[in-house]
């Protein structure tokens, strides 16, 4: 199959970008988007040109590396697939596929698709931990967790932290982020010492990055490419407020 | 002051919003049982609670809370849309809004014209200068004559402002019960259930009366 690309194109990070068209005349439609790419880097590479930059690591989905907004969605508009998890089979012969890097003020682009998601690492080191001592494992049975927690903090756990909520979000709020990470230790007894003063942190840290605020549309939860539900958020706000008043207890 | 603390301000003052407008709504109903209730609910307003408060005193506490909340909530506002555009200082080219409903996408633009609005009602309907008739406590004729068919510009302008307030609380009401941690995935379709009935009750409350006055039913 045959597809007209529509691609960012920024030297480095001072360069302003532009939109450069790239034609793909033999694409399969079995092809992962990323192997698209990697055939039009193939040509480019022939051509004497520069190969589009782009992030990829695993491939099957885990790993969250991969970026990129596809015709205006991250990880483009098949539902709850990473942009490598997402074959050419979604698009039809002769489309038109606009392709840009995630925009956040936050994550700066390093060279054309890729960008620097460097703030949600220390977001997680801000507070995204659980301080345990070293030494031979407890015993698995030691502590036990009720199963709607266990279910819960797995159903948050699933974030592979790609950034596709922020680059959804129209504020570039990454509090899907925040609140899945919340959410993941929060539910378990091993996150409880450090609950009040982990969300503390970490709220701080994303404001500091310079992430927006959330306005509860909801675009971020239909971008995720693990289905992080939206109301891990409620539970940080409700996380953030108690550790509010814990602190004013304690003072 | 952490966006997350921002937006629970701009939930409680949005609560305390519509705690009133509730009360505003209903009280703006009596016009259906005459002018004289409309005019006495009016007076009651005014001697609510005396002797233990002057006359007019609750009305100035309400008032105060009321312009606390309005500023606290601009500010609130102002803020975060701030640190939101800060936040993409690239545009897309090409992004279409997906999930975010009407009301969503609205809300700043929304409440801008809610808030030019609440200046000319105040001016028509409190103050009375901008209305035709203007006599201080009359209140259903100041009315009868701001929604006359003549004066169609003025009911105009109030749909508009009222239709604008409903999609404003159909999204406000779902967001701040989301803000103060209310929301989970039980509760998170009732949740926007209750918002939307709530919005719509509000806006066929409010657009009661001047349908009422223009078609002639009071």
């Amino acid at each position: 199959m045959k597809v007209h690309l529509k691609v960012w194109r920024q030297r480095s990070a001072g360069d302003p970008g532009k939109i450069v068209n790239y034609d793909v005349a033999d694409a399969s439609p079995d092809m992962s988007f990323l192997e698209l790419l990697d055939v039009l880097n193939e040509q480019l590479v022939l051509a004497g040109e520069d190969p589009v930059a782009f992030d990829h690591d695993c491939r099957e989905g885990i790993c969250g590396a991969c970026s990129m907004v596809i015709d205006g969605q991250p990880h483009g508009p098949e539902k709850a697939t990473t942009t490598c998890q997402l074959h050419l089979r979604h698009f039809r012969d002769g489309d038109t596929i606009t392709i840009e890097p995630f925009r956040a003020g936050a994550f700066p682009v390093i060279k054309d698709l890729v960008v620097d998601r460097g703030a949600f690492d220390r977001i997680i080191q801000a507070g995204g931990y659980i301080s345990a001592p070293t030494g031979a494992a407890p015993d698995a049975h030691a502590t036990p967790v009720p199963k709607d927690h266990a279910d819960r903090a797995f159903t948050a756990a699933a974030c592979i932290g790609c950034g596709a909520c922020v680059a959804a979000c129209p504020n570039g709020s990454a509090s899907l982020f925040l609140g899945a990470k919340i959410t993941h230790l929060g539910e378990l007894p091993q996150g409880q010492p450090e609950r009040d003063s982990r969300v503390t942190a970490m709220v701080a840290q994303h404001d500091a990055e310079g992430f927006g605020g959330c306005t509860n549309t909801g675009e971020c939860a239909v971008a995720c490419p693990k289905e992080i539900p939206l109301d891990v958020i409620s539970q940080l706000n409700r996380d953030y407020l108690a550790a509010r008043k814990a602190r004013r207890r304690s003072a | 002051m952490p966006s997350v603390l921002l937006k629970y301000v701009m939930a409680v003052t949005g609560a305390i919003m519509l705690l009133y407008l509730v009360l505003h709504m209903i009280g703006n109903l009596k016009i259906f049982f005459g002018p004289e209730a409309l005019d006495g609910y009016s007076e009651w307003l005014r001697t609510l609670l005396e002797p233990a408060l002057p006359r007019t005193g609750m009305l100035w506490i309400v008032r105060v809370v009321l312009a606390v909340s309005v500023v606290a909530h601009i500010v609130a506002a102002i803020v975060l849309a701030r640190r939101a555009r800060a936040a993409r200082p690239v545009r897309y080219a090409h992004r279409q809004p997906v999930q975010g409903s009407y009301a969503a996408r609205t809300m700043r633009w929304g409440g801008v014209i809610i808030a030019l609005f609440v200046v000319y009602h105040l001016l028509d309907l409190t103050a009375g200068t901008l209305n035709p008739n203007g006599v201080p406590g009359a209140v259903y004729d100041n009315v009868a004559a701001d929604f006359a068919p003549s004066h169609w510009y003025a009911t105009l302008a109030y749909v508009i402002a009222v239709v604008t307030v409903g999609f404003h609380v159909r999204h406000g009401v779902w967001s701040a019960l989301q803000t103060i941690g209310l929301s989970n995935a039980a509760t998170q379709h009732a949740l926007k259930t209750f918002a939307l009935v709530f919005a719509v009750l509000l806006t066929a409350g409010f657009l009661a009366v001047p349908f009422a006055v223009t078609f002639g039913l009071v």
